[in-house]
């Protein structure tokens, strides 16, 4: 049906804008005015064609659509590309939040503004790559990949830290990755191919799940990132410029969860199982934990962050329990927390680039002269606190009503977040927005733009969009989820009825 | 017909906020530019309208309570916003609509038996968990949205005086109509997801009008509170509805009132422990209506929520929000009848509410805190019938409590209006002269809480009473004891409060001279309601307590216990007068405290130090929560972020690595900015080194 390669030119058409940002010669205003205008285009061109894949999606198949297959490295390694109803919903993430990544940098970014847009721009190649690719190999480059951008557009255009906040992302990722690689050669010694497909229904012995499980999980974790290896997430956020963090938490967190989706519950189902005590455990932590530190945060950054680590709480609880409305809820979670979380630290990044500090203390009463900003800034406060009506609430109900079968005390703890996420929440808001404006700083502060709104309305559409009717989204995945969990559950009570005959 | 009803206040909302919006964004300009504070007025191009605001903000300081100033010369009054009439009208209008179309809902579905059910869209779908968003109408509904969308186009209408001076009108009647359609949405629920939707969505709405007033910090504190002492409450709500998916595999009502009966004996397994599945849901559940109807110790936030406007503490916290709760646990009925012990513990709850913040009330001196303490007392005496297993009875009761309650607290926003924002009862006195009208719808009102004969509350708060006499329940007894002494109580906190309100000898001299009877669009819901407090009663007494009557109204929409109404009848006639006693005793002890010995109060507290000081502290409640949640909650947080992020995590993971790292790296390079290229290129080195391996090594 599909007579070009449309996954692949989605993949690859931002590394051909990023080519001609890099032949736009000088450095002048007009040149910067180029660039600009060349990454927005790419990335909307890049937009549009991704959205023909959804309409030529089929959502009642489960297996992978737009397969590209090539032989590539050796005979083993193939450029093997394709989407199913997982990675699908990712693809679009991405390819959906760039351009309002690149609309946010417009003013702020006025150094190297070149090689700021080109970065972006192979990121979104990197991360497409990463959610499509179906070979392990070629997986293993787009996400490892991905991290040299990422630590280019904090290290360069970050904040006064960065040095230490990439020091921190570098050490973490990379001790997980080296980890990731050494399962892909195991699962290749194992089963000869670096398939996924093939993979996905190769029995693999099951000490070898035990430890390829960990070592993979030990990569995703800390992309999740989940307790205790989420230090790195608020000190790179904050350090980060304000379109870092909207990928960073909007799209690069989200590859730990996906990781979680392809290889460890299809390839390691009994493993998954095994382990699945641990990561509730961890879950419930993160989920408590980061709650009551978000409580005490003085930076509007640092508190978002923590709550991402919360909110990825839900989503690691729900894959690992492994139930169909678990699963759903733990894919809708993350593309919600995608825009949700995005959306905040855009909204961050509005009054930082008006007053630059993001310290709560120096905000207050910005309702009095920002009344558009306080409405949006209240629209994604409430997603954030999961109210229903909002996107927020669809996944974290979701998650939470899978896991309640499989582990009551787990859903028992986990669901103390929803009283700890209105706390801080809120507390945040009230303290930026609402009170009188009294500080003399503020006094002059302006209400958004109509850049600004631009790149929120769309958010705030969104949200409530999937808030009320989550169907599409549900839907696209719906199949590819039922078929993830029922092989997750014939192999897992496969080797509950061997146990028994035995 | 019920679209109309539901949707049309959303409208409202809608349109509302979109004037407000466009308002106020047209009075802030927008721009991402900054200028320095300092150089504002040397600065040619910062602009005018601009500048005015930044002058004007720092003196709208909101200490005082809210802004009207009547003849206050001293006062600059902000102008409204622009489209304020057309956003009063508008939303104004068309909650009439939507009232008028209830009430003949209620005859058509009460009457005529045209239960109604319309499917609009699916929501959350995924594998066996199907819910969409679905109007359903009842009964037991239809009372529902007669209660809601009567008081509320009232409260409309009397906002349009009450808040004639206040800039931000849009706002106000935009959160009015949507926290109405939320409202609507709850009662319309066809299953526990879109209830709990309607549910957080008046939490939302709520919270947004107790901090409407969002300058003042009161105001912001006591929003947040509300909030999250409810989520306190729906996280006992959430995990109920998991209980439920989990037991019958659906959260309509039709599917799991079904499928109910058949769960009895069943248990679940919660940490080793093994309650009954359906007392554990029901008690699960029962826990938001805790939170939503501020039960016993739940109840901190209502008292708080008054920083809110007085029409939105009529509307939301005394007539249709807080009564959420006793609606679900009627809707749920079929489920709490085959619970008796989770019935057992709602009556414990609202008899133990029902005396207990009747206490608090006794002492209390804000105007409006008394008539919240009095909801709260009220929610209690509900509860006690949804514990006796008397549905009907209770919602008899939430229906007569609308009327007169919105009524005392649209009073009390009368004198309120009339003294100047004042709210301290000892500052007022002989204000019935000065305000005659409100005086006696006061007093009309006073007399259907206390439960004087032939008043709507005489009948409903009575059947109450009788019914926890009459019920099986194992604290009958308590709830029947809790409810008789709480309406002694009720009776003279009330009349304390009319009796230090409008009798005796002014306090405030200023205040008194200059306090004027409301505006018309004041008084005549008022008088509205003041008719309700009255007619709501008889009228209706045959279709909430007759047992013919229930079965031919409410048919399926509760389920009743099938013997309390007959039980109810034969109450012995001397124990029925009991109720009505202590009511005469209340009023006549607060007539001899506040008219006959004014003095016998004081020497009273001042005999009773430790006593008085308890109540006027409501139990100590606030206090206690702080030290046992609030401050090691913070903490906790602050521990885990310095030690366990800080010291644990990160110094024995990448600090203490990247310590070791710098040490080395430092004596080899000096690291300048181009240290980030050297890990990229480690990097791409490493997946060269990869693909190497593969190539020669594996693959070839």
């Amino acid at each position: 049906m599909t007579t070009w390669p449309i996954l692949s030119v989605v993949t690859f058409l931002p590394t051909v804008g990023a080519l001609l940002v890099y032949l736009v010669r000088g450095d002048d205003k007009a040149a910067q005015r180029n660039v600009r205008w060349i990454a927005l285009w790419t990335t909307l061109v890049t937009f549009a064609v991704s959205l023909l894949l959804v309409a030529r999606f089929d959502p009642t198949q489960a297996d992978f659509q737009f397969v590209e297959k090539a032989p590539w490295l050796a005979n083993a390694i193939t450029y093997h590309m394709g989407v199913d109803g997982i990675s699908l919903p990712f693809v679009i993430l991405t390819t959906a939040l760039m351009p309002f990544c690149i609309v946010a940098s417009w003013k702020s970014v006025k150094l190297r503004v070149g090689e700021y847009m080109m970065a972006f721009l192979i990121l979104e190649t990197l991360m497409v790559g990463t959610f499509s690719s179906l070979d392990l190999v070629l997986f293993y480059l787009f996400f490892e990949g991905g991290l040299i951008p990422m630590f280019l557009i904090i290290g360069i255009w970050g904040g006064p830290r960065r040095v230490y906040a990439s020091f921190k992302f570098f050490l973490y990722t990379f001790l997980g990755s080296v980890l990731m690689l050494l399962a892909i050669m195991a699962l290749y010694w194992n089963a000869g191919t670096t398939d996924i497909p093939t993979l996905m229904h190769a029995a693999v012995p099951r000490s070898l799940q035990i430890w390829a499980w960990l070592a993979f999980f030990a990569s995703f974790a800390v992309k999740m990132p989940m307790w205790p290896v989420h230090t790195w997430l608020p000190d790179a956020h904050v350090e980060a410029p304000t379109a870092g963090s909207v990928i960073l938490a909007a799209i690069l967190l989200k590859m730990g969860g996906y990781g979680f989706l392809r290889f460890s519950l299809p390839m390691f189902p009994l493993a998954s199982q095994y382990f699945a005590p641990l990561v509730f455990s961890l879950s419930v932590i993160a989920i408590i934990y980061t709650s009551l530190v978000a409580l005490m945060q003085e930076d509007m950054k640092k508190l978002i962050a923590y709550s991402s680590v919360a909110h990825m709480g839900f989503v690691t609880m729900g894959i690992f329990a492994g139930t169909t409305q678990g699963v759903a809820g733990g894919v809708f979670q993350m593309i919600s927390h995608g825009i949700v979380s995005g959306a905040l630290f855009l909204c961050v990044g509005i009054v930082y680039d008006r007053m630059h500090t993001r310290e709560i203390a120096a905000y207050g009463g910005l309702v009095n002269r920002m009344p558009l900003y306080a409405l949006v800034f209240m629209v994604f406060t409430m997603a954030n606190v999961g109210l229903p009506g909002t996107s927020g609430f669809v996944g974290e109900f979701m998650t939470l009503l899978g896991t309640f079968k499989v582990s009551l005390p787990t859903t028992v703890f986990a669901t103390t977040g929803v009283i700890l996420s209105a706390a801080y929440a809120l507390w945040l808001y009230r303290k930026v927005v609402f009170g009188a404006l009294v500080k003399p700083s503020l006094a002059t502060i302006k209400d958004l733009t109509f850049r600004e709104s631009l790149t929120l309305v769309p958010l705030v559409a969104l949200t409530i969009l999937f808030g009320v009717y989550p169907k599409p989204i549900l839907d696209m995945s719906a199949t590819s989820v039922q078929q993830l969990v029922n092989n997750y559950n014939t192999a897992v009570t496969a080797v509950k009825a061997a146990a028994l005959t035995q | 017909m019920i679209q109309a009803i539901v949707f049309l206040p959303l409208i409202g909302a809608v349109i509302a906020g979109v004037i407000s919006v466009v308002g106020a964004h047209g009075r802030n300009p927008s721009g991402d530019e900054v200028e320095h504070h300092d150089d504002v007025h040397g600065h040619g191009g910062a602009p005018v309208g601009g500048d005015a605001s930044v002058i004007h903000n720092p003196s709208h300081e909101p200490t005082a309570h809210d802004d009207h100033g009547h003849g206050h010369g001293d006062h600059v009054s902000e102008p409204p916003a622009v489209g304020s009439r057309a956003a009063e009208l508008i939303t104004t209008g068309l909650l009439l609509v939507s009232a008028a179309l209830s009430w003949f809902m209620l005859y058509d579905v009460g009457f005529a038996h045209h239960d109604v059910r319309v499917a609009l869209f699916p929501w959350i779908t995924s594998g066996d968990l199907q819910v969409s968003w679905t109007l359903r109408v009842d009964a037991l509904t239809a009372v529902m949205l007669v209660v809601v969308n009567t008081v509320s186009s009232l409260v409309h209408l009397y906002s349009i005086g009450y808040m004639d001076e206040d800039p931000n009108q849009p706002r106000f009647f935009g959160y009015l109509s949507l926290f109405t359609f939320a409202m609507l949405m709850l009662v319309t629920a066809d299953n526990l997801v879109q209830l709990f939707f309607g549910w957080e969505g008046v939490g939302l709405a709520s919270y947004l009008l107790i901090g409407f007033w969002y300058q003042r910090p009161s105001a912001n504190a006591a929003a947040i509170k509300a909030f999250v002492v409810n989520r306190v409450g729906d996280f006992g709500f959430a995990l109920g509805i998991f209980a439920v998916f989990m037991l019958i595999g659906s959260t309509d009502f039709e599917t799991i009132f079904g499928a109910a009966p058949a769960l009895t004996g069943k248990t679940i397994n919660l940490f080793g422990w093994h309650p009954d599945a359906l007392t554990l849901a029901c008690l699960l559940l029962f826990t938001g209506a805790m939170g939503k109807s501020a039960q016993f110790l739940l109840h901190t936030w209502l008292p708080d929520a008054m920083e809110g406007p007085t029409p939105v503490s009529a509307l939301i916290h005394a007539a249709t929000m807080v009564t959420a709760g006793v609606f679900m646990v009627a809707r749920l009925s079929p489920l709490f009848e085959l619970a008796p012990d989770a019935q057992a513990f709602v009556m414990f709850i609202g008899g133990t509410t029902a005396f207990f913040a009747a206490t608090i009330g006794l002492v209390q001196n804000d105007i409006k805190r008394i008539v919240a303490y009095s909801t709260c007392s009220q929610l209690g005496y509900m509860f006690v019938a949804m514990g006796a297993g008397a549905y009907s009875v209770g919602m008899f009761h939430l229906f007569t409590h609308a009327f007169f309650k919105a009524l005392l607290f649209l009073g009390s926003g009368s004198v309120i209006y009339a003294m100047h924002h004042e709210q301290d009862i000892r500052n007022m006195g002989g204000l019935k002269d000065r305000i005659p009208f409100t005086y006696l719808v006061m007093v009309v009102g006073t007399l259907a809480l206390t439960g004087f004969p032939l008043t709507a509350g005489y009948f409903s708060k009575d059947a109450i009473i009788e019914s926890a006499f009459a019920s099986h329940n194992p604290f009958a007894t308590y709830g029947y004891l809790a409810t008789v002494v709480a309406a002694g109580l009720t009776s003279f906190y009330s009349w304390r409060l009319i009796f230090k309100t409008f009798h005796g000898e002014p306090h405030d001299q200023e205040h008194y001279e200059a306090a004027h009877e409301s505006p018309l669009t004041m008084l005549v819901p008022i008088g509205l309601l003041a008719v309700g407090s009255i007619l709501a009663g008889f009228p209706f007494k045959e279709i909430f307590t007759g047992p013919h009557g229930v079965e031919e109204f409410f048919r399926e929409s509760v389920k009743m216990n099938p013997h309390i109404l007959e039980d109810m009848e034969r109450m012995p006639y001397l124990l029925g007068l009991l109720p009505t006693l202590m009511m005469v005793i209340g009023f006549a002890v607060s007539w001899l405290f506040y008219i006959r010995r004014p003095y016998l109060p004081v020497e009273l507290a001042n005999q009773q130090p430790l006593l008085y000081k308890f109540l006027l502290n409501k139990w100590y409640f606030d206090e206690l929560y702080d030290v046992i949640f609030v401050r090691p909650a913070k903490w906790i947080g602050r521990f885990l972020w310095k030690v366990g992020d800080g010291k644990i995590i990160d110094g024995l993971g990448p600090d203490g690595v990247s310590a070791r790292v710098l040490d080395v790296t430092r004596s080899a390079v000096k690291l300048q900015t181009g240290y980030l290229y050297h890990y990229a290129f480690a990097m791409l080195i490493g997946v060269a080194g990869f693909i190497t391996w593969f190539m020669f090594g594996v693959g070839g």
